[in-house]
């Protein structure tokens, strides 16, 4: 789960991390109202959506009175913001954070995830902050100096002190950039965070240690034992459908095909969204019905494929272990009906009860393309599609 | 021969009462699995399918003589099941919970670091030798005892290549489901070197997915000591960066975990790959000929 930039820096502030002054805005009077309130010759306004790339996409703006911050915002809330990471429709901007201006004497990069191979959170951090970290990392990996964390213990100290020291901070900022180090992974440990990152850590003309910037990813299976994370979450930033999907035990992901896939199991999802692409067609979606889908899970599964406009065909593959085939076949059937399927439906069953679940489909009435592999329904799924007016 | 486990396993159900843990325990026992105890605490000294069930995992051990486990218990409480297993002395402890918190997992690997228990999952679909034991939730009937061992993070597509290598005859040593977690007991890694070693193993089906480098790492350990063959496929090709495919481990990330550098680390590594999962049984039919296995492989 994704949080916005000002919650993230309101968890910092809780965990003792230091951060400029801001305050969140809804609207532009807020936006002017909070320069004001801040009481500096500078401020930076900065729109809030889940994705990165907001400086280049118009979404950070330097400003040096309220008028100035509330034109700022007014040009910000409400508009949808395009980056790399938004994909072309963009993120509606709803919030904006007008923060206080620092003088930056260094920008640093410090970032907070697990390491899979070595199965322990891994600290990183470089002097080439407020760059893009995956280019430092790819052009001068010796830039990036990494803490594996104990996750019970935290970082240790010596272990702050030994980043704290190769990145450079004067004496004078030692003790405070040692202190937010620890805090920060105090923080990633405490709140279930799957990634920690500030890009850049500053440290001030005053010689000041701040996090500019802030980004906090939290593990969603940890979710039942963090209340206050969770309520952060804001579903405007999510796809609708997404939502509905996670709200009916289904795990979905919009893609931007025509072949609408429902299958059990992620990895034969992927696998059967690869065999599409293989058969000459595009997945529309990747939809995951999980080990134990109910009938009612299905027709969901249906619904929500269907409410993409772009779907031309459906192609459902269940291998049925636990799931039995006659149990999903009664699913198929009524979700077709009740959904007034329009168009193609290939079936492809395999495991547990197979032939009930055939025999069930057969005798339907429904019309439904079946084939004996997943293979061949990827084939006949493609073609039955290019049947379909767009 | 197998690996893992075998018909000597005798296997005690962490959370065996709840309504997942008694299916599952009736599936394995129909299979023919010694499933010897069950543990679920405030309910030992009852019996659940002819199984005795105990409060600790302790008892259950020291009273039935169990050398393996599995874990059906919920999420909040799966990471300490297993501790309970690692603290018992249990030298394999399979976990198919899914959902388990990250950090859960990595004070977990890191208290199991030393000792002498073997995880395998958690969220995946168990281990079997087909014929002598079956832990987890796999179907048991889409398996067939043989020389090919089968190796995977991904649960139904593991069925997927087991049902095709049984419909061509070609049977099963032993079949590991490692997860599909960020953070999981048992590496690919660990498992070929255990098909290596398998004087039951001839040939080796391996299963991978976007997310990680697990599949990269496996390559280079197959180039440099691999003798038997690989065959493979790579689930995720077609999946966008930045978005989790189901589980939590199945997620391109800052441009690294794509089914492209897997493919490709596999391939010099000399591994067959499929480019479906509806290939893997034909390929290994074939890898299996070229190299005069196959007549064995299907007796």
């Amino acid at each position: 789960m994704k949080i916005h930039e000002y919650q993230a820096k309101d968890l910092f502030r809780q965990a003792g991390i230091p951060v400029p002054a801001g305050v969140a805005c809804r609207t532009a009077g807020e936006a002017g109202a909070a320069f004001t309130q801040l009481g500096l010759p500078l401020a930076v306004v900065k729109a809030q959506i889940h994705a990165g790339g907001r400086g280049k996409a118009g979404g950070v703006k330097l400003v040096r009175s309220a008028a100035e911050a509330q034109a700022a915002a007014a040009g910000m809330l409400g508009r949808a913001m395009v980056t790399h990471q938004t994909g072309p429709e963009g993120r509606v901007v709803k919030t904006v954070l007008v923060e206080a201006g620092s003088e930056v004497a260094h920008e640093y990069y410090v970032g907070l995830t697990v390491d899979r191979g070595r199965g322990a959170p891994v600290l990183m951090a470089s002097t080439e902050g407020g760059m893009d970290i995956e280019a430092v990392a790819a052009r001068t990996p010796e830039k990036i100096l990494r803490e594996v964390v104990d996750p019970e213990a935290g970082l240790r100290p010596w272990q702050a002190r030994r980043l704290a020291f190769a990145l450079g901070f004067p004496a004078a900022a030692q003790r405070a950039a040692q202190d937010l180090l620890v805090r920060l992974v105090r923080l990633y440990l405490e709140r279930d965070a799957s990634l920690v990152e500030v890009n850049p850590l500053v440290l001030t003309k005053q010689g000041a240690v701040l996090a500019l910037d802030g980004k906090i990813n939290f593990d969603a299976n940890a979710l039942y034992r963090q209340p206050a994370v969770l309520a952060l979450r804001d579903l405007d930033e999510e796809d609708p459908r997404e939502v509905e999907a996670a709200a009916a035990g289904l795990s979905y992901i919009a893609l931007d095909g025509s072949i609408g896939c429902l299958v059990n199991g992620a990895g034969l999802a992927m696998g059967t969204m690869d065999t599409i692409q293989l058969a000459g067609g595009q997945p529309a979606n990747f939809l995951d019905v999980g080990g134990g889908a109910t009938a009612q899970q299905v027709t969901a599964a249906f619904r929500i494929i269907l409410s993409d406009t772009r779907v031309r065909a459906i192609l459902v593959n269940i291998f049925g272990g636990i799931m039995k085939c006659d149990v999903i076949a009664e699913g198929i059937l009524a979700a077709a009906r009740e959904t007034h399927l329009a168009v193609p439906l290939v079936v492809r069953l395999e495991g547990t009860n197979v032939e009930r679940g055939r025999e069930l489909l057969q005798h339907s009435g429904i019309e439904i393309i079946t084939a004996a592999s997943l293979a061949e329904a990827a084939a006949k799924a493609v073609e039955a599609a290019k049947g379909v007016p767009a | 021969m197998s690996i893992l486990v075998d018909r000597a396993t005798r296997v005690l159900t962490q959370g065996m009462t709840g309504h997942t843990g008694l299916f599952h325990t009736q599936q394995a026992l129909e299979y023919g699995t010694q499933v010897v105890a069950g543990v679920t605490p405030g309910k030992g000294g009852s019996v659940e399918l002819g199984v005795p069930i105990f409060d600790t995992v302790a008892q259950a051990v020291a009273q039935t003589g169990a050398n393996a486990s599995v874990i059906y218990v919920p999420p909040p409480f799966a990471a300490d099941a297993i501790l309970e297993s690692a603290g018992a002395g249990l030298p394999l402890v399979v976990c198919i919970t899914e959902g388990i918190p990250v950090l859960d997992m990595l004070r977990v690997k890191r208290a199991l670091q030393g000792t002498a228990t073997r995880l395998v999952g958690p969220n995946c679909p168990g281990v079997i030798t087909p014929g002598e034991c079956k832990i987890g939730i796999m179907p048991g009937y889409i398996h067939r005892p043989g020389r090919v061992g089968v190796l995977s993070r991904s649960g139904t597509l593991t069925y997927e290549a087991v049902w095709q290598l049984t419909c061509l005859g070609l049977g099963q040593s032993t079949c590991v489901g490692i997860g599909g977690d960020p953070v999981n007991g048992t590496s690919f890694l660990d498992v070929l070197k255990a098909f290596q070693a398998d004087p039951g193993t001839d040939a080796v089906v391996m299963i991978g997915e976007i997310g990680g480098a697990a599949e990269e790492e496996a390559a280079a350990w197959i180039k440099a000591h691999m003798t038997k063959p690989v065959v493979g496929f790579i689930a995720g090709t077609t999946a966008p960066p930045g978005k989790r495919m189901g589980h939590a481990g199945a997620i391109i990330s800052g441009g690294s975990g794509t089914a492209a550098e897997k493919i490709a680390a596999l391939r010099a590594a000399g591994v067959t790959l499929a480019d479906t999962p509806s290939g893997l049984g034909a390929a290994m039919a074939k890898v299996l000929e070229h190299r005069g296995l196959l007549a064995r492989a299907r007796a």
